[in-house]
């Protein structure tokens, strides 16, 4: 019955979403003010239906109902209640609802909280909205019916694909998606102006709250998902340029540059048709992103079912939107009129060369992503492309990147001065200089880009850090009126700070982990030793242990730094009953520079075990500097209703100092 | 007045020049690494039989897939090396491997491997994948199997609960 509730449900979100898609659209063109009217109850009623089918879903994995197909393939009674919940996102019709659900979700909460947007640009997008909508329903109901019942049901399921029974990976999807969907609202608002051909500093103001929203989630669902390959895969790895990690990382890239050059056209009125080109990219690389990962082209731990149907169906949905929101931007953002002027070296200047730098980072991933693929398609030939590739292609872009992003906040807008802004972060350069110096002395021999990389990482937190500190005044007020400057300053330049200090801790993160990792492999038996950079690992044990739907051998190590006993690690191999697959837990013991990581392998006869154990510094500062990245997004997101509520139409006029205390 | 009028139109022109070459030198740039990095680092896939065939580079990286032979996993003395061969069911290759194997490799089961080609016609593997999945067979060797004639549809089962 709950079931057969939540395709009812399915099927009724569409009837909605066809008339969200249609009417208010025609209302807007007419100035019918009660068709526009329309869009924001039904955006409310959409999503509820669609929160109903996702809980029936979810009702139906947790209590293992198997007459549901989905659940006898995707879930087993033994799992624990978090899997049974994780299971609902951990197989392709349950991921797309998700993902609708959180389309819908996106449209009410602009059918809510946009009470002061203007009607016309509400309703259009809106519908806009309800297009998209409209088109995964449809996916979802024709090919991927997530409620199917099977008679008669079996005994048990499936299980979950027990690399996904992580927690990692249990919320890796739903921030993902987030992320990946909320760049949804941006688009759809980006085709609202365009039909409208109006966009002004209002309009940015606008965007830029949901914008940020997404690119937070997207941020953390990445570094989740990295976290998650990490120690899960036990190869030590963290970021392997897999396709489907790109298929995330591309909308992210590109969301990045959105979210800066919207500053541009709220600040200044400047770079709109850019802007608006910037949201319909960003949400086309999250389609084809879906389309790459859903559709089976790639086949991956994501790809969890192939059907040439779903691919073929997606494929012709990936030409309408993109094409189409192409083909329109094309026919009206030539009427689109350019604002305010600005010399090359100002804060616009800056935010412009970010936006070129980001743009053609995306473009090479892109080309390293899709042309295997291409090729494929066109010749048969196989090739891989792989992290060296992106190595060489992505890295010489984001060293210039980091270079700039030291200095343009410094820069005013319009006009900058370039040599007094250097001149306030003379100390910048010393951070830079005994960055790359230790680093140079650390890394000796192993790679030139450690030393470079971890260079202008140490270039950028100063800046940002010296950046902070002028502004709120030190050395040139008392303490006490720094931290009231403090206080008072816009939770977006916190905000501001936060991500970038965010961006330079993983940039040193994601240098030092690249080049520099040591790893020993023995074979050994009990009692045995193995040695890494001074640190002793000594296997004590090998134990079986009992799970709730898996047996694990559980290994033991002492670990001892300068013979002084350190800590105790205890790596896994997990053989799941169900699905009889291994999986790998590793162990990690990390003191914030550096991770020890300690991996069993496979038992080798006669009570030896295969061992890895990896020394892997600054991999810590990774999933740090990601975090205080999202921070610093949900903290300038916190800003948001003083910029929503601030007069909308005077573009020219910069943050006022806000001496609201903050709460 | 009028000298303002006439230095707007040119400031704009000159803005839009400037935005428009740092692009193109943006763009330039980023061709130029990527044709750069394509000529070192695209690595080919090959089946045994395609590897036999093909006169490669020493050194050369590739890929290579194909079914782990039954009964040719064997350890090296230090433990730690693996030998086993791969086949498309035409040809086999023996692979050397050092290091930890992936959770899913056994014997039949569809791996790749990446790695080069020696003189004694030995495989030495940097890396072998057997990724994510029980009945997950890779494309490439999917396809390599299909090419030999060698393709059974796995017994991936959508029925539940069997």
């Amino acid at each position: 019955m709950i079931p057969e509730i939540g395709h009812f449900a399915l099927v009724l979100a569409l009837a909605v979403a066809l008339v969200q898609a249609i009417v208010p659209l025609i209302g807007a063109a007419r100035s019918n003010a009660g068709w526009m009217a329309i869009a924001a109850p039904s955006s409310v009623v959409q999503f509820l239906c669609v929160a109903t089918a996702f809980g029936a879903l979810l009702y139906s994995f947790a209590i293992s109902d198997f007459s549901v197909v989905n659940v006898a393939q995707n879930s087993n009674s033994l799992q624990p209640m978090i899997y049974k919940i994780a299971s609902t996102w951990g197989n392709h019709e349950g991921s797309m609802v998700l993902w609708v659900l959180i389309l819908t979700l996106f449209g009410a909460m602009v059918a809510l909280f946009g009470g002061n947007l203007p009607p016309n640009l509400k309703a259009r997008t809106l519908s806009v909205q309800s297009m998209i909508a409209f088109a995964f329903l449809l996916f979802i109901l024709l090919t991927s019916n997530p409620f199917q019942r099977l008679d008669p049901p079996p005994l048990d399921g499936r299980d979950l694909n027990p690399l996904l029974q992580d927690i990692g990976l249990a919320m890796h999807p739903p921030m993902l998606y987030v992320g990946y969907v909320g760049f949804s609202i941006a688009f759809s608002f980006a085709i609202a102006a365009l039909i409208e051909g109006k966009v002004d500093a209002a309009w940015a103001r606008w965007v830029r709250p949901w914008t940020l929203i997404a690119w937070s989630f997207l941020t953390a669902g990445i570094v989740l998902g990295s976290w998650w390959a990490y120690y899960e895969l036990g190869w030590g790895g963290w970021w392997y340029w897999d396709p489907v990690e790109n298929a995330s990382f591309m909308p992210w890239l590109v969301g990045t540059a959105l979210l800066h050059s919207a500053i541009v056209v709220e600040k200044r009125d400047a770079l709109k048709t850019w802007t608006i080109l910037l949201a319909i990219i960003t949400f086309s690389l999250s389609l084809i992103g879906t389309f790459l990962v859903r559709s089976g082209v790639l086949t991956s731990v994501h790809a969890f079912a192939t059907d040439p149907e779903r691919g073929i169906f997606m494929l012709i949905l990936l030409i309408v939107a993109i094409g189409g929101s192409l083909l329109l931007y094309a026919w009206r953002a030539p009427q689109l009129k350019g604002g305010g002027l600005f010399a090359p070296i100002s804060r616009e200047g800056a935010l412009i060369l970010n936006n070129l730098l980001l743009a053609t980072a995306t473009a090479t991933v892109f080309i390293g992503t899709m042309y295997p693929l291409l090729l494929d398609a066109i010749t048969g030939d196989k090739i891989s492309v792989g992290p060296p590739f992106f190595n060489a292609t992505f890295v010489p872009i984001m060293i210039p990147l980091i270079a700039a992003l030291g200095i343009g906040p410094l820069l005013a807008w319009k006009r900058g001065d370039l040599a007094g802004a250097l001149g306030r972060i003379k100390l910048a350069f010393a951070a830079a200089v005994v960055a790359t110096i230790v680093a140079g002395y650390v890394t000796w021999g192993r790679s030139v880009f450690g030393a470079v990389g971890l260079g202008v990482a140490g270039w950028l937190a100063a800046s940002v850090c010296i950046e902070f500190a002028d502004r709120i005044g030190v050395g040139k007020v008392p303490w006490r009126g720094v931290l009231r400057r403090a206080a008072g300053l816009p939770r977006s330049a916190w905000g501001m700070s936060l991500a970038h200090l965010g961006f330079a801790i993983l940039a040193a993160g994601a240098t030092g982990a690249s080049i520099w990792q040591d790893e020993v492999i023995e074979s050994i038996q009990i009692g045995d030793s193995v040695e890494i950079v001074g640190y002793e690992f000594t296997l004590r044990s090998v134990g079986k242990v009992r799970g709730p739907n898996y047996m694990a051998e559980r290994a033991m190590f002492d670990v001892r730094k300068d013979g002084e006993a350190l800590t105790t690690l205890e790596p896994e191999r997990r053989r799941f009953f169900v699905q009889q697959m291994e999986t790998t837990e590793a162990a990690l013991y990390s003191n914030g520079f550096a991770d020890l990581y300690a991996v069993l392998g496979q038992a080798d006869g006669d009570e030896r075990w295969i061992v890895k154990v990896y020394f892997r510094p600054l991999v810590p500062w990774l999933w740090f500097g990601g975090a205080v990245m999202v921070l610093g997004g949900l903290v300038s997101l916190t800003d948001r209703r003083l910029r929503v509520g601030a007069p909308a139409r005077k573009p020219a006029r910069p943050p006022a100092p806000v001496a609201a205390p903050a709460e | 007045m009028s000298a303002a009028r006439t230095r707007l139109p040119a400031t704009r022109k000159r803005r839009r020049l400037y935005a428009v070459l740092a692009g193109l030198t943006m763009l330039g740039v980023a061709a130029a690494l990527v044709l750069v990095a394509f000529e070192d680092n695209i690595v080919f896939f090959y089946s045994p039989t395609g590897l036999k065939e093909k006169s490669l580079r020493p050194g050369q990286m590739v890929r290579l897939g194909g079914l782990v032979v039954e009964g040719s996993v064997k350890k090296a003395a230090d433990g730690v090396t693996t030998i086993f061969s791969v086949t498309d069911l035409n040809q086999a290759v023996q692979i050397r491997f050092t290091g930890l194997l992936p959770d899913l490799f056994r014997e039949g089961q569809g791996i790749v491997s990446e790695g080069t080609l020696g003189p004694d016609g030995v495989f030495t593997a940097s890396s072998v994948l057997a990724k994510h999945d029980e009945n997950y067979m890779p494309k490439e060797v999917a396809d390599a199997l299909k090419k030999s004639g060698k393709w059974k549809q796995p017994n991936a089962t959508p029925e539940a609960g069997k």
